[in-house]
């Protein structure tokens, strides 16, 4: 198949189209359609991961053609090891996403288009080599989400919906202003393979109002991915939009689209900025650190369960951080720590990975008890043990997968993060191990209120989880227990392309002084 | 060109002024009750004359003894000011608030507009400029006032009487002094007698360039000449509302564009340095606040409105600073970013337009609450106009992005001392989402699933609606085709 990325991308929105000539009353038809075409799409992502060379870190599968030539805008997608993952674990996502939403009664038609248009846009951004694609697709993923959240969502999804539409819009802005200062000042070219190897040299000592460019377009991106991530401070929408999203949204938004600021920063500022990289290695650390602790404490606070596992996604997403700015261990004013610089990066990944899988299942198991008692209170409960064994048994897995316990695929990413990151940024690190105290503290006070205790009354006849719910559990616990005994898949997948990335940062940056 | 050789380029206008004649006469003829089988003439009239200018090629020349310039950028312009024409005069047939008044002159006046547009987009001659400016400014008045029953279009046309006169007369002075100056009422002979004048006269210069800035900022509603706007565009009725924050704007900017460009400017090309002829004063900085002052006030003030009309208007002062981010750089990229984003506020704008006509029309009402679930109720309106509110906020994949697509590129292109007016810019459009998306929600997250689904009864209004809908979807996608033709439309005629 020549155009398999294509093909990926494209799929969803082929199926978006038969959606919409099924008339609107055939729900189960529809839902049969978005199925179907999610399926096909995973086996096909599934198939390119077959067929995907992990030995080589270079992109694979390119495809180019012209588009506005006069303003050199080209249609170029291409997959490495840093977006392969990314495009099953979307892939994945977006095929359980369809079987958590079956219960959806509301506009079955409009939503299952806009699902499957929300799933182009992300397969989309993880493909793009063109900056101008690549911010077409960045955007258009906005659009569902703004709907599947106000139209499906909880209580207050109005509010929430426009509040995540604003904060992502702005943060998007200044990544259009920096993708257009990068094309001005690098070549005239939105092909983001040549602008790699262009940019650090043609920004190399470029002032702008005696700050360095680098430094500015730097900031412009940052901003504008790490409200994605979310970073703090920029994280105030994540909980709102979690809690009011319908569930499967809440999978995807934590499970994918909260990766796609972190894939930004390491595809975007880390290969066409790398001064920057040394410049805010630290602040990124920083910035990690107080995500982590943050973030667990926020979890810690709270009383309403998708709003714990909201936090914890910035939790989580604090250590990939941290492994990320472990990069610099590998130039030579760091001690040349080639090995630490590997750690921490393939475990930034590994973790982007982990998060997807492990929030996704915190977030359908949420699902499931919000279906049966319609609250998410977590002082509602107690005892459910007793009522709902096979339902404790995977929240039980899913939490403890989300503290990091050995055994589970969690723990591998964070213990590489720390290896990686403990030479550069040793009381950072120290520090943030406090974190997972109290990481491990939020999920094991939540699982000893809801399930242990005397069992309450009101839900002695509470149904076990069905077998539809648990088709999209099984998976999602098997990768994580499998990865988590065994990482050498992905770790392979992944690791070509890191070194590349790693071997880009540090010859091609670190160099210059980032005034 | 002497006068009688120019009449052989000058068949679009004659069509047109044919086209009055037919239009008034034909008036005459039609009993009350079908006075709107005007437009029809009128339509045939706006045809013809687009394949008049497809048919014409592409001379560049002046006509009329240097006082209208035929080259290919007054053509585009013409171009723009056609389609939208005619788009009005369709939309006209489904306007509610029309249907008490004879119509015959209406359609008449409005294609007077589009000669007066014509000669906006051409002229090379102040004394055309100001000729041009009036019979636009006064046909908009006798429009805006068109509902004669109605005291708010009343005090419309009122107002616009006031303002207008008011700004003109300023401008007209700006004129005079200029002429003084250089003792030539033409463009190009303007631009070589300020290059000659002494270090003595600068202050004269500046005040005329101030006052004429004064009467083009009118035109464009930029701030702070803008306080006509809302309560003109609110007064008038929608279809006239639609038709001003379109066609004079576009006229007003290709004047612009043109008069700073040739008396103030470098004769022999588009490039920037052109305002070194007038010192004293940083004006290209002056004009960048402006612009950034235009666009934030127009945005401001749009969040506040209740009524999806008023918040058109407004945000259409927010579009104009837009547009006028490009003109301080008075480079070709700059010139080019105008004209894609006028291209692509066209299909937007009057495509969101004809949808409150339509909703007007139906449920009674402009307001953001005649607008709750209207996405569930037609969801076909509904989606369009959604498409229509994305692409004016500028989101892709719509025209509205590529139209800020490439004025952010031209200000960026600029240098670095404009990096915070594209900064400005993108912010705006963040808060522009706030109101655009505003009646989103209440199409889409207010009311209910109902029972049956309607579509438009007429099947005018679902064609017009594509025909408006289609091109903002598509032009997000593929442009290449609109960004030839317009690097093509980029000859301006400098004099020979």
């Amino acid at each position: 198949m020549n155009h398999l990325l294509s093909w990926i991308i494209w799929l969803p929105v082929i199926g978006m189209v038969v959606i919409a000539l099924i008339p609107r009353d055939k729900t189960e038809l529809i839902k049969q359609v978005a199925a179907a075409v999610s399926g096909i799409q995973l086996a096909l992502a599934l198939y390119l991961w077959r067929i995907f060379d992990a030995a080589t870190g270079t992109f694979q599968f390119m495809e180019r053609a012209e588009w506005i030539p006069s303003f050199n805008i080209t249609y170029i997608l291409g997959v490495d090891g840093l977006s392969l993952p990314m495009v099953i674990l979307m892939a994945l996502i977006g095929f359980l996403g369809v079987f958590v939403s079956w219960n959806i009664n509301k506009a079955v038609k409009g939503y299952f288009s806009l699902f499957l248009l929300l799933n182009t846009g992300v397969m989309g951004v993880f493909l793009a080599l063109d900056f101008f694609l690549f911010y077409i697709f960045w955007e258009v993923m906005l659009l569902p989400m703004y709907f599947l959240i106000g139209m499906w969502g909880g209580p207050q999804r109005e509010y929430a919906a426009i509040k995540f539409f604003l904060y992502t819009l702005f943060g998007s802005v200044l990544i259009l202003i920096a993708v257009l200062a990068l094309y001005f000042t690098c070549g005239k070219t939105f092909d983001m393979l040549v602008l790699m190897e262009t940019a650090p040299t043609a920004l190399n000592g470029v002032l702008w109002w005696g700050m360095s460019a680098i430094k500015v377009i730097w900031v412009l991106l940052f901003i504008g991915f790490a409200i994605k991530v979310p970073v703090f401070p920029f994280h105030t929408w994540l909980p709102l939009a979690h809690v009011e999203a319908p569930t499967a949204i809440s999978v995807i938004l934590a499970g994918v689209l909260l990766k796609l600021g972190i894939y930004g920063i390491l595809r975007i500022n880390y290969t066409m900025l790398p001064d920057g990289v040394f410049w805010f290695a630290g602040a990124l650390a920083v910035l990690g650190l107080i995500n982590v602790i943050w973030g667990a404490m926020c979890a810690l606070a709270q009383k309403d369960l998708k709003k714990l596992v909201a936090y914890s996604s910035v939790n989580h997403m604090g250590y990939a951080l941290l492994g990320m700015a472990a990069v610099i261990a590998a130039s030579e004013m760091n001690g040349d720590n080639l090995i630490g610089a590997q750690a921490g990066i393939n475990g930034a990944v590994f973790q982007m990975f982990n998060h997807g899988t492990i929030s996704a299942m915190l977030f359908i198991l949420v699902g499931v008890i919000y279906d049966r008692a319609h609250h998410r209170d977590i002082e509602g409960f107690g005892g459910l043990a007793s009522q709902m064994p096979i339902y404790t048994g995977f929240v039980a897995v899913a939490f403890f997968a989300g503290l990091g316990l050995p055994g589970f695929s969690g723990f591998v990413s964070e213990a590489m993060i720390f290896i990686g990151a403990f030479p550069v940024f040793k009381t950072i690190v120290i520090i943030s191990t406090i974190g997972i105290l109290l990481n491990a503290a939020y999920f094991l006070w939540a699982f000893q209120r809801i399930f242990f205790g005397p069992a309450n009354e009101k839900y002695n006849d509470l149904p076990e989880i069905n077998k539809r719910e648990l088709f999209t559990l099984v998976p999602l616990a098997a990768i994580t227990l499998i990865l988590g005994v065994y990482p050498r898949p992905f770790l392979d997948m992944v690791s070509a392309t890191l070194n590349v990335l790693i071997d880009q940062v540090v010859s091609l940056g670190g160099l210059a002084s980032v005034m | 060109m002497s006068n009688l050789h120019s009449l052989t380029h000058f068949w679009p206008e004659l069509i047109l002024t044919i086209t009055v004649l037919a239009a008034i006469i034909s008036d005459l003829i039609y009993r009350r009750e079908e006075s709107f089988k005007v437009a029809w003439w009128v339509l045939g009239g706006l045809v013809l004359t687009l394949f008049a200018i497809q048919i014409g090629g592409s001379t560049v020349s002046d006509l009329f003894m240097g006082t209208i310039a035929l080259d290919p950028f007054s053509e585009f312009f013409k171009v723009l000011v056609l389609i939208s024409t005619i788009a009005v005069v369709l939309m006209s047939f489904n306007s509610n608030e029309l249907k008490d008044y004879r119509m015959g002159e209406y359609y008449s006046v409005l294609a007077i507009m589009a000669i007066g547009l014509f000669l906006m987009a051409s002229a090379i001659d102040v004394l055309m400029v100001y000729l041009a400016l009036e019979v636009v400014s006064i046909m908009s008045f006798f429009l805006a006032g068109y509902l004669k029953k109605n005291p708010h279009s009343n005090e419309a046309s009122l107002k616009y009487v006031i303002y207008g006169a008011f700004s003109s007369g300023i401008m007209l002075y700006g004129l005079s002094i200029l002429f003084g100056l250089t003792g030539t009422t033409k463009f190009i002979g303007m631009q070589t007698a300020i290059a000659n004048l002494g270090p003595d006269s600068n202050l004269a210069l500046i005040l005329s360039a101030v006052f004429i800035l004064a009467g083009f900022g009118y035109k464009i509603s930029a701030v702070p000449f803008h306080f006509w706007t809302p309560d003109v565009y609110e007064g008038s009725p929608t279809t006239i509302t639609a038709y001003l924050s379109v066609a004079p704007k576009a006229a007003g900017f290709a004047m612009m564009i043109r008069f700073f460009n040739q008396v103030f400017g470098d004769s022999t090309a588009l490039v920037s340095e052109t305002w070194s002829t007038i010192n004293g004063i940083p004006w290209p900085q002056l004009m960048g606040v402006l612009a950034a002052v235009t666009m934030t006030v127009g945005n401001m003030v749009a969040i506040q409105q209740d009524s999806v009309k008023r918040m058109l208007a407004y945000s259409s002062i927010a579009h104009a600073g837009y547009m006028m981010m490009a003109l301080p750089l008075m480079s070709e990229a700059g010139v080019y970013g105008i004209m894609i984003y006028l291209l692509m506020y066209l299909f937007m704008n009057l495509g969101a337009f004809f949808v409150v006509i339509y909703v007007q029309g139906k449920f009674g009402g402009e307001d953001f609450d005649n607008f709750d679930g209207l996405g569930w109720k037609m969801p076909f309106v509904g989606v369009v106009m959604t498409l229509f509110m994305f692409s004016l906020t500028g989101l892709p994949p719509t025209a509205g992005f590529i139209g800020k697509f490439y004025l952010f590129a031209a200000v960026i292109k600029a240098g670095t001392q404009y990096y915070w007016l594209a900064i400005v810019g993108a912010l705006n459009s963040v808060v522009s989402l706030y109101y655009y998306i505003r009646v989103v929600k209440h199409m889409f997250l207010k009311g209910e699933r109902s029972e049956s689904v309607e579509m438009p009864a007429s099947s005018l209004v679902t064609i017009l609606l594509l025909a408006m809908a289609l091109p903002t979807f598509i032009l997000g996608w593929y442009f290449a085709p609109v960004v030839t033709w317009i690097s093509e439309s980029l000859v301006i005629f400098q004099g020979m």
